[in-house]
């Protein structure tokens, strides 16, 4: 009955365990006007963890950020940053926080990406994890091209994220030229044809006035 | 072997007993280790919305989980049955592709058809003021996309690989997201093109539109101005 037991709780066990994902997150979210956005985060004492974010679109993209140890300390702080990079190694297990804010902008709100990973990428099979013989060739090949395959994909996020800001940017410009040719079109009519009005009637004689004086 | 022979040898009751003690640690680390997701807090009435610029044809899972704040306690406690979370998600075309209403726990996936920024919005459906106390709503979210959110434990199970072959095919599926992202790529670059294209054209038509209503009015402006005052006899 107690191998029953044994054999029964490994298979779930594992199964538990494969169910969670490597700890971290990479998330974008909208940041409105005189708001603020914190995101928490258990760290275990001795991990490292980095924390990459960029303003994407909303207003001279830049958001302050700060981050906090359990103890509440402010370990990074930054204003006005496009973008930046951090990473710490924690000493005080529990949860770090970190914030980024907007509330120096008055009417615009922001879109803000971060990338917070905590620790090492977990193997994709929990008993992979401790291992007691060495890869194989094949493995530790496999291994490699993982490793070299994940910096692609995340320069594929960078240079996506850069070229969204760009065409924010330029949309932006589109929609600007093109309102501006209005309004100002408009604001040449008026001009030209309450100019010509004015004139008109500083030659215009009142005529109540012209009747006084020929009588 | 000797702890095998141990467990053997102590029988049946104890060995329940062991089960139960594995079955209570692997709930605890099942619990321990889902609790380290990251986490926010999100107002009652509160809507919060995430975004994920995906190429087509890529899953999407999030899971989440919520905390209500126990005044008496003073402490996050797991929120009460009744208290859910209400999912939306829109795809670059505004047009919603799942509103849902799951539990205080939930998982919610969704596969992207057309490439573009998908809005997932989150907010709860709380309507009773006095449940939050004046508190917030701890909200962990996690959301893995393409890749990440291949289960490769289910994976191996169901295809029967082994470790190497396992390896192998999530070098495949990576390079498959690879693959996915740089279409995608093209074809942002190309709208990104055409905009930029766009406001180039505007720009020089209206300049040149813009000059010839000057020239237009000025003109008018003169001829009116003169026959009005020929008509004074002022000229």
């Amino acid at each position: 009955m107690g191998r029953g037991a044994r054999s029964s709780a490994f298979p779930v066990l594992l199964l538990l365990l494969c169910a969670d994902r490597s700890l971290g997150a990479e998330l974008t979210f909208e940041l409105p006007d005189n708001a603020k956005q914190c995101f928490h985060e258990e760290v275990e004492q001795g991990v490292k963890f980095s924390l990459d974010y960029q303003v994407i679109t909303g207003g001279h993209y830049d958001v302050d950020c700060y981050v906090e140890d359990p103890l509440g300390n402010t370990i990074y702080r930054e204003t006005k940053k496009q973008y930046d990079s951090f990473t710490h190694r924690a000493e005080v297990k529990g949860v770090y926080q970190f914030c980024f804010s907007n509330e120096f902008s008055t009417f615009s709100h922001k879109t803000v990406y971060f990338d917070f990973q905590v620790g090492d990428e977990p193997p994709i099979l929990p008993d992979m994890g401790n291992r007691v013989t060495a890869l194989t060739q094949m493995e530790s090949a496999c291994v490699t091209i993982h490793e070299a395959l994940k910096t692609v994909i995340d320069s594929q996020t960078h240079y996506r994220l850069r070229e969204a800001q760009d065409r924010a940017r330029a949309e932006d410009l589109n929609s600007r030229v093109f309102y501006w040719s209005v309004s100002e079109t408009i604001a040449l009519f008026v001009v030209s044809f309450s100019q010509v009005l004015l004139l008109k009637s500083f030659f215009t004689e009142k005529r109540p006035m012209s009747r006084g004086v020929h009588s | 072997m000797a702890a095998e022979q141990g467990v053997r040898v102590v029988g049946p009751g104890a060995g329940a007993g062991l089960g139960k003690v594995v079955r209570a640690l692997l709930l605890l680390l099942y619990f321990a280790a889902r609790s380290s997701a990251l986490y926010f807090h999100i107002g009652e009435t509160e809507k919060k919305c995430f975004i994920e610029e995906i190429p087509d044809e890529t899953m999407v899972i999030g899971n989440y989980r919520t905390q209500l704040y126990d005044k008496q306690r003073e402490e996050y406690q797991p929120a009460t049955p009744g208290l859910g979370m209400f999912v939306e998600v829109k795809d670059p075309e505004d047009k919603v592709i799942l509103a849902r209403q799951y539990g205080s726990e939930g998982r919610f996936t969704f596969t992207s058809h057309t490439p573009g920024e998908h809005q997932i919005c989150l907010h709860s459906n709380s309507t009773k003021f006095s449940l939050f106390a004046g508190g917030m709503l701890r909200v962990h979210l996690d959301i893995q996309v393409g890749e990440h959110a291949n289960d490769y434990a289910e994976i191996a199970a169901k295809d029967k690989l082994s470790e190497l072959q396992l390896r192998v095919r999530q070098l495949v599926e990576q390079v498959e997201q690879i693959q996915k992202e740089q279409n995608y790529q093209r074809w942002r670059e190309e709208r990104f093109r055409q905009t930029s294209e766009s406001t180039n054209q505007r720009v020089l038509w209206w300049s040149i539109l813009q000059t010839l209503i000057l020239v237009a009015i000025g003109v008018w402006q003169m001829r009116h101005l003169k026959s009005f005052f020929e008509a004074k006899k002022l000229v």
